[in-house]
């Protein structure tokens, strides 16, 4: 396995650095659970780091002419594209440091911001092929399963049966009619150094995600469960507990992927809590029959028995493996 | 008389409208739109900074002695550090009208 | 002067802008620039090129790169035609709004549907609103020339400027082409130097909201920049001919000094409509021609001058705008002429559409037909020349 990862050393709460690189008195809403990961990530990475922004909730709230929120060099081009931005900023840093116009030494983080929305449907092209092309860059999806921006329209993101403006739970059809898009999955197939998923709750092991990420040469996508209070009808102080029950329930199980080889379980959930313990938080799923609850719950436990078995037959080679990361 | 709607003149504009002031939306104040603000237990406190790495703002900053005081220039009152505080040491209070 | 060699236009090209020491390349091929971008790999590849290379996925993808790439600072190129072009639609005024400065070729080629591979103007002409500096080049060696010149302007005036050649009648053929030499290249381009661009040692937010207290403002801005471009093209070229001996203006005349019939067209059909203004002058008709290089910003004094005092123009145009009161050019020049004292007769012709041959003798016949229409006003506002009924 990939010595930076084989060897990685995981922060400490007490390593992690004082400054963030996203101000305060950007628009989110109260309590959003995708402003967040968005600034431990900017945390983790540091001032030399150039982000880019697909078109989104994230986008809007922290550019709103004349204000920025962005401490470090910023993009937004347009929603489907922020890949593409990306990887041309990657080929220019190549060129001008290959050509002496640059420092050679400097390293200089791309860090993708992008939705769900973003990220499964309409920029599902554009970052497979940045994936694909092996750029050096590091892609979070933030992935709150609507787009929220626009007001809560369903996306390729959005669990079976939640209601969306675009899916309502309405008498006939009952909210959204498809399980969610197996992005892991399609991201994984192309067998890029570094996947991960993330939920807030676990801060430390997504912040240390976010650090391996930096340290591999070539695309590292990090898969961030993203609670919404707005468009899911939560409470605004609820989006940390959902974003711990989400991963307790097998919903968002918690695993790595190294080079679409090596799968790596970071959280086992042995005892999981019922699912129902998660959607009544949540208005979008107040209309949900208990067939309805059962089917989410047997999937989420096909789901995650599934990734079980395969962390178990691609587990990394013995000797190189690490304690797994576990919450401080 | 036409009506003057413009923020500021085009020849002030940057090129490509970009803004040049990194993080100047510290500027702006979201401390008007909540309805609740945590307040401290400093007895109860341990230190652990939870509520400042979990504040989606950020409105928490350490202080000389190491606790974590709320801004409330930003604080937008939703009650995440209250919520998972280990300690219970940070309570929501109604705003006064 | 350098030595003039054979060369196929689209490798011409290529090597331009290779020897224009371009720093990133994203490219998605679409008939008929393949072969500017299969030569520019080739170039990279053999390490006779030092640029990165982005094979993108897509056209979209093409110009998102460039404008990643630009924004960071580097030189950038892409080509592309017809659907590709409208495939990067939303990407266009966005590169033109961030004020980058990337250097694009269009190989004109019709637009579905019918899928077409030939080639007429109706892919550029659906881009004149975005505030990109668009010039028209005739044949090789001014395709090449336009290279050269597209990047002093897009650097000097950060705008992206879009360089657009005949496709299959100017990019595969091959011509006696000058390729300038390396040392003068280098000293008509001088290294790219942004002073705003993406750099951890001085950040800077692109693409923030524009409430609509700031969005006029911004359109203002770019604007008047687009307009004062006009100048830096102009220089650019006068810098050009001091080097090259080649001479290039905003708007090209051919034998218009007494004309009264003026054709008013863009491209490579030009140099035919050339052979039938002379013809028709050895029979004693006063005709002339006249084209536009630089198409935007537009050249409206150099038009007006060159039109002189002729009593009707015929405006051949290479695209449709349908149920509208001209083609693109005609409308245009209708526009500009309604401003000005002057009113010449404008005829306005559709001809050449999908790489259909327009002859000498069809360029007879409408001039001949606008010689006509000086006394009798035509009863349309366009006509699709040369349709079988």
């Amino acid at each position: 396995m990939r010595p930076e990862l084989a060897n990685f050393k995981p922060l400490s709460i007490k390593d992690l650095p004082k400054e963030d690189w996203l101000a305060p008195g950007h628009r989110a809403c109260q309590g959003c659970g995708t402003v967040l990961p968005l600034k431990l990530a900017l945390k983790v990475l540091g001032p030399n780091t150039i982000a880019v922004s697909a078109t989104g909730c994230m986008e809007i709230i922290s550019s709103p002419f004349p204000y920025t929120s962005w401490k470090v060099p910023w993009i937004h081009v347009a929603f489907e594209n922020a890949a593409t931005v990306a990887s041309g900023i990657d080929a220019a840093i190549k060129a001008l440091k290959r050509k002496g116009k640059l420092p050679k030494k400097e390293k200089i983080n791309i860090v993708v911001f992008a939705g769900d929305g973003a990220t499964f449907d309409i920029g599902l092209q554009f970052l497979s092929g940045a994936l694909e092309r092996g750029h050096n860059f590091i892609y979070i999806c933030l992935d709150n399963e609507a787009y929220m921006n626009t007001g809560v329209q369903r996306s390729g993101g959005t669990p079976k049966f939640a209601h969306t403006t675009t899916s309502p739970a309405g008498k006939v059809i009952h909210g959204n009619i498809t399980w969610k898009k197996n992005l892991d999955g399609i991201v994984i197939a192309h067998n890029i150094p570094y996947f991960a998923t993330a939920s807030p709750a676990f801060y430390m092991d997504y912040m240390n995600k976010v650090k391996k990420a930096s340290l591999v040469d070539g695309p590292a996508f990090i898969h961030v469960y993203s609670p919404c209070p707005t468009g899911w009808g939560s409470k605004s102080e609820d989006t940390i507990l959902l974003s711990r029950l989400v991963v307790e329930t097998r919903l968002f199980p918690l695993f790595e992927v190294i080079d679409g080889k090596y799968y790596i379980l970071n959280r086992k959930v042995d005892k999981p809590k019922p699912v129902e313990e998660y959607l009544k938080l949540q208005r979008r799923y107040r209309h949900l029959t208990k067939e309805e609850i059962d089917l989410i719950q047997q999937k989420a436990n096909e789901e995650y028995e599934r990734l079980v078995k395969l962390c178990e037959v691609f587990a990394p080679p013995k000797e190189e493996t690490k304690e797994e990361t576990k919450e401080t | 008389m036409p009506k003057d709607q413009g923020l500021m003149s085009w020849k002030e504009l940057a090129p490509g409208m970009y803004i040049l002031e990194p993080g100047n939306s510290a500027k702006f104040k979201t401390g008007d739109w909540r309805s609740h603000r945590p307040v401290l237990d400093k007895e109860k406190c341990i230190k652990c900074g939870q509520c400042y790495l979990l504040c989606p703002e950020p409105a928490y900053e350490p202080n000389e002695e190491g606790y974590y005081i709320c801004n409330l220039y930003y604080c937008k009152g939703c009650g995440i550090c209250a919520a998972i505080c280990p300690k219970g040491a940070i309570t929501m209070v109604l705003e006064e009208a | 002067m350098g030595k003039r060699v054979a060369k196929e236009v689209s490798i011409a090209v290529a090597d331009a802008v290779a020897q224009c020491r371009v720093d990133v390349i994203s490219a998605y091929p679409i008939t008929p620039q393949t072969h500017i971008v299969e030569h520019l790999a080739e170039l990279v590849n053999n390490g006779e090129l030092d640029a990165e290379y982005i094979p993108v996925e897509s056209e979209h993808a093409a110009m998102s790169a460039c404008i990643g790439a630009a924004a960071a600072g580097a030189r950038t190129f892409t080509s592309t035609s017809s659907q590709g072009l409208l495939f990067m639609y939303e990407n266009l005024p966005i590169a033109s709004a961030f004020r980058l400065p990337i250097v694009m070729v269009i190989a004109n080629r019709s637009i579905s549907a019918p899928i077409s591979i030939w080639n007429d103007h109706s892919d550029v002409m659906t881009t004149r609103d975005f505030g990109w500096i668009q010039t028209f080049a005739e044949n090789g060696q001014e395709a090449v020339d336009l290279v050269y010149h597209a990047y002093r302007v897009a650097e000097k005036c950060l705008l992206p400027v879009a360089v657009n050649l005949d496709g299959f009648i100017v990019t595969h053929v091959v011509e006696p082409i000058e390729m300038l030499e390396q040392e003068l290249v280098d000293k008509y381009l001088p290294p790219l130097k942004m002073k705003y661009k993406l750099d951890p040692k001085k950040p800077i937010s692109m693409g923030a909201i524009g409430v609509p207290e700031v969005y006029t403002e911004a359109k203002k801005a770019l604007d008047e920049a687009v307009k004062a471009s006009y100048k830096v093209v102009v220089q650019a070229w006068k810098e050009f001919e001091k080097i090259s001996g080649r001479r290039y203006q905003p708007v090209e005349t051919y034998r218009m000094d007494d004309a009264e019939v003026a054709m008013v067209i863009m491209g490579s059909l030009a140099e035919t409509a050339c052979n039938a203004v002379d013809e028709l002058r050895a029979k004693g008709k006063k005709v002339g021609l006249v084209r536009f290089r630089l198409w935007r910003p537009f050249p409206m004094q150099d038009f007006l001058k060159a039109i002189g005092k002729v009593k009707a123009l015929c405006v051949v145009d290479r695209a449709v705008s349908h149920a509208s009161t001209g083609g693109p050019v005609g409308i245009e020049v209708r526009s500009a002429l309604y401003q000005s004292n002057k009113r010449p007769r404008v005829v306005n012709f559709i001809a050449g559409l999908s790489g259909r041959d327009v002859t000498k003798d069809d360029f007879i016949e409408l001039f001949e037909r606008t010689f006509e229409a000086i006394s009798k006003k035509p009863k349309f506002s366009y006509e699709i020349y040369g349709v079988k009924e």
